[in-house]
């Protein structure tokens, strides 16, 4: 007869090595998890790049997942579990839902793992350990400067139109849009509001979904409230091909200014091609590879990455990609932008 | 064997010869005004959003500035012209009381193999796009296939095939933009349906000239041949068209199938009217194309309504969007119009279908 | 009397749907010029009888032949093509259609000329025409309203609709299911004059119905089906409606002959 005393140690013992023997295996790599929005958005396609690209280099087990389109929650909640159970260090994550996915990323960040937001914040921006983003606030000033200081003396006169993302203004489409504004040296009252600003310079605004189709349709819509608008700003440069498009219908296309965001490398073609005036850059790749490398240090040191000073986030730079650079604003000719590019 | 036999009418029946003797009576017993308006707008449901359309543009003529000229009105034209081409497709199978969800997805998927085909690997382009609209027919008759052989609901069948197609969209695409500049340079003939012209003083697109004219051409379709009778006879009683024998399979098949075609046709005007294949463009193309057929006064129930009521609803979406810019109207409240429209349109439409007898 | 040959007739007919036998060895003969009522109780086989004489039923074994020659429908339309038109009874109308638009269904006309062959243009205006006619010859019409859509008639007016459609296009004969099953008094008694008039017109009606009055009025002769085979035909001038019933349900032993053919004028 077996004693229970045997069978309770024996049963304890199958136990230990369950629990302890995957822990000794992983102590061997840093797991890291890098989940997108997407992965057919080119860049998302960047960011991943740029992260296994850094991880092969540290020797950082890197584990990708995104979700099937933009606001799929549930395929992120997922990851981030699917992360966690698998004993990662650190997680890297452009939210769908920046507010739904924070609940999630607390259970990770009990767990002990570093959480880093890329591109865009969580709700509240403090639910993740540190933020790493394009200074969309920036990037907009940057090509508001430019463009007041292309137009010069004629800034004062300038008729402007404001083609945004959509109606749910989000942080991007807000930060872009009040930036541009800014930088052109207009008051922008609230700068939390789309749309409250009362300068005459501007025409009007509208939504384009960030998309050609869009973009052509809120030109057109703004033409007609005013003919004579000289100068474009575009949330995106798919928005400001679509502009461009309307613009050329019109007859328009050679008198008029338009300012973009983004970086990709169509949109860089369109800088050299003389459709878009000027664009702001921004740096996908860097944001994952300075993520990885955040991981990386957090899993040997456990120091957490800092932002940049003056920020609540730590910014990965942007730079103006223009043809036609102007006195004081720092700019980077297409060719130049066409070896940064993305997509 | 007893005599119970009767060879005549019952003695209940006896009274019947007091009785009013005409049984198929096709009177018109109204002189109620209401009842007189449900009539005529059961005859003619399309009277509904005409007058809608009317009141609008005046509307808007009278309070936004630059809306109620000539230019405009053919630049609103333009506007929902990709969403009128679809809407051809999606008042077809909304007829035979399906709907279809991947619409748009079909016409950005041929849209985006149509461009790469011929800007980036070369092919002709007078091979690329019947390509294209071969594949928008093979994806439309995919949905036909599953909703007659397999049985399922063309609701949950099109929620599925539009997930596939978008991804299939983006896998060939790469989820990038074709630029213009490329096309113009490699293939031309892909924006054809983007020329303009200059009629009567107004500007038109060859694009939006075509979708004015498939709406008369379906029209006859629908109308005066067999195949779209028996397309009205699918959709209000399955199984009295069977029975009439009507091969609904086939009838049914075919309308997908057309349908896809369109989608495809509708992604070559695409290219044309917004100057490069966006593989993100479009996006809510299929729930837009859904809301002009409704507006327009289509029964979502199948057998019901006419196809230039889709114009007119399509015309409809279009007018609000431009009026309510042209005010300086928040953008949001574009969306809240749009809603507001398609229930005031859902709801009128059940009050006609409610038969007085 | 001379020997008439049936309109349509079906020998040892079988049909079984899993261990459901819903034919076992069923009869049938429909004679020209005669209404033949077709009774017996839920589960007798009737319908499955009368629907393979219509296509919609294939059955398993059994020989049915039309004016003497051996026919196998494999599906509804080709007894339609071959003649034999059916009253569902549900109507197989189409409600949001218009009269004429339902008289033509699957059968329309087509414009002349060009207009007809490659544009497949229908011809509305002969289509209204002959709808009309139909509908005036059977006494039907009274008002032009022939672009009127069905749903907004009356069950007696669709059952007119319905009628007129399978006399119109009918050859060998009509099969009516029910037809006053759903009516009124009113309504019924006009229907019943309908069937009358089909007959008038020459063309025998194979009737189904539950409604002992309503059969013992105008069949000539009333074929009643019990476990799945004919159990006898009757002929109504010498057999009461309770007797009818009582050989139906199997209380009486039904006669050894069956009722010969009437050549009668109506």
């Amino acid at each position: 007869m077996i004693s229970r005393k045997f069978l309770v140690s024996a049963a304890a013992g199958v136990v230990s090595l369950a629990v302890l023997g995957p822990t000794t295996a992983l102590a061997d790599s840093v797991i890291a998890g890098l989940i997108t929005k997407t992965n057919t958005n080119p860049f998302f396609v960047k960011m991943r790049e740029g992260a296994l690209e850094k991880a092969k280099q540290l020797g950082v087990e890197l584990r990708t997942y995104a979700g099937k389109y933009d606001g799929d929650n549930e395929a992120q909640v997922e990851a981030i579990e699917s992360l966690i159970a698998a004993g990662a260090k650190g997680i890297l994550i452009t939210p769908s839902d920046s507010a739904a996915i924070v609940p999630t990323i607390e259970k990770a960040r009990a767990a002990g793992i570093l959480v880093i937001a890329l591109d865009t914040k969580l709700e509240p921006a403090n639910a993740a350990d540190a933020t790493f983003a394009t200074d969309n606030f920036k990037a907009g000033e940057l090509i508001g400067q430019w463009a007041a200081g292309k137009l010069g003396a004629k800034a004062k006169d300038a008729r402007i139109a404001m083609l945004d993302l959509n109606a749910k203004e989000v942080s991007v489409d807000v930060a872009r849009d009040q930036g541009f504004l800014t930088g052109f040296g207009i008051d922008v009252k609230d700068p939390k509001d789309i749309g409250d600003e009362d300068d005459p310079r501007i025409v009007g605004n509208d939504a384009t979904d960030g998309a050609e189709e869009g973009g052509r349709r809120a030109m057109e819509n703004l033409l007609q409230r005013d003919p004579n608008v000289n100068v474009v700003y575009t949330i995106n440069e798919p928005a400001a091909a679509g502009a461009y498009e309307a613009l050329k219908a019109f007859g328009k296309q050679d008198g008029v200014l338009i300012v973009s965001i983004d970086g990709g490398c169509p949109g860089v073609k369109n800088v050299r091609d003389g459709i878009i005036g000027a664009t702001s850059m921004q740096f996908p790749l860097l944001m994952a590879s300075l993520g990885i490398e955040a991981v990386a240090e957090y899993a040997k040191t456990g120091k957490k990455p800092a932002p940049t000073p003056g920020l609540d986030f730590y910014n990965t730079g942007v730079e103006l990609v223009t043809d036609e650079p102007v006195d004081g604003i720092p700019s980077i000719s297409s060719a130049e932008g066409l070896k940064k590019c993305w997509g | 064997m007893t005599s119970e036999t009767t060879r005549g009418p019952q003695e209940f029946e006896k009274v019947l010869a007091d009785s009013a003797t005409e049984v198929a009576q096709f009177e018109l017993e109204d002189n109620n005004l209401l009842r007189r308006l449900h009539h005529f707008l059961h005859a003619n449901p399309t009277a509904v959003p005409v007058i809608v359309l009317i009141i609008s543009i005046l509307m808007f003529g009278a309070i936004a500035n630059n809306f109620f000229t000539a230019f405009n009105m053919t630049l609103i034209i333009q506007q929902v012209t990709i969403i009128g081409i679809l809407g051809v497709a999606q008042t077809l199978i909304i007829l035979t009381a399906g709907i279809d969800l991947s619409v748009a997805a079909v016409m950005m998927l041929s849209a985006v193999l149509m461009g790469n085909l011929a800007v980036n690997m070369g092919v002709p382009t007078v091979l690329a796009i019947p390509f294209g609209v071969l594949v928008g027919a093979a994806c439309g008759g995919a949905n036909g296939l599953l909703v007659t052989r397999f049985r399922l609901p063309p609701f949950i069948v099109t929620l599925g095939t539009w997930k596939i197609f978008f991804a299939l969209n983006l896998y060939f695409s790469g989820g990038q933009s074709i630029r213009s500049q490329d096309i113009d340079q490699a293939a031309p003939a892909l924006k054809l349906f983007g020329d303009s012209f200059q009629l009567l003083g107004a500007q038109f697109t060859t694009g939006s000239l075509l979708m004015l004219l498939l709406f008369p051409l379906f029209y006859y379709i629908l109308n005066w041949t067999p195949w779209g009778r028996h397309v009205y006879a699918v959709g209000d009683d399955i199984d009295a068209a069977r029975l009439s024998g009507i091969r609904t399979r086939r009838v049914l098949l075919s309308v997908y199938a057309l349908a896809g075609a369109l989608c495809a046709l509708a992604g070559w005007v695409s290219i044309g009217r917004v100057g490069s294949v966006s593989p993100q463009s479009f996006f809510e193309g299929n729930l837009d194309a859904i809301t002009a057929v409704v507006i327009g006064g289509t029964s979502l129930f199948g057998g019901r309504g006419s196809i230039f009521g889709t114009l007119v609803g399509a015309l409809i979406v279009g007018v609000f969007r431009s009026g309510l810019n042209l005010s300086g109207v928040d953008v949001l409240w574009q969306q809240f119009a749009v809603g507001a429209l398609i229930i005031l349109a859902v709801a009128i439409d059940q009050w006609i279908r409610k038969v007085s007898s | 009397m001379t020997d008439m040959q049936p309109v349509m007739s079906a020998r040892g007919l079988v049909k079984r749907y899993g261990r459901v036998t819903a034919m076992d060895q069923a009869d049938f003969e429909i004679y020209p010029g005669e209404v033949l009522a077709v009774i017996g109780d839920n589960g007798a086989g009737k319908s499955t009888l009368v629907k393979s004489l219509c296509g919609a039923v294939v059955p398993d074994h059994g020989v049915i032949e039309l004016d003497g020659k051996p026919i196998h429908f494999t599906s509804p339309m080709q007894a339609r093509d071959a003649g034999i038109e059916t009253v569902y009874q549900n109507l197989a109308l189409s409600p949001a259609l218009s009269i004429a638009d339902n008289m033509f269904l699957g059968r329309e006309i087509y414009a002349p000329g060009i207009l007809g062959r490659v544009f497949k243009k229908l011809d509305k205006k002969a289509m209204h025409k002959q709808a009309r006619e139909r509908l005036v010859e059977l006494g039907l019409l009274t008002i032009q309203n022939i672009g009127q859509l069905v749903e907004t008639l009356s069950g007696g007016q669709r059952q007119g609709v319905a009628v007129a459609r399978a006399a119109a296009f009918a050859k060998k004969f009509v099969i009516m299911d029910e037809p006053t099953a759903a009516l009124g008094v009113k309504e019924s008694r006009r229907v019943l004059d309908l069937i009358k008039d089909v007959r008038a017109r020459g063309l025998p009606i194979v009737l189904i119905s539950h409604n002992m009055p309503h059969v013992f009025e105008v069949a000539d002769r009333i074929h009643i089906h019990r476990l799945g085979r004919r159990a006898a035909v009757i002929d109504p001038e010498k057999y009461s409606m309770s007797d009818a019933v009582a050989i139906m349900t199997g209380a009486m032993e039904p006669p050894a002959e069956l009722c010969p053919p009437k050549v009668t004028a109506h």
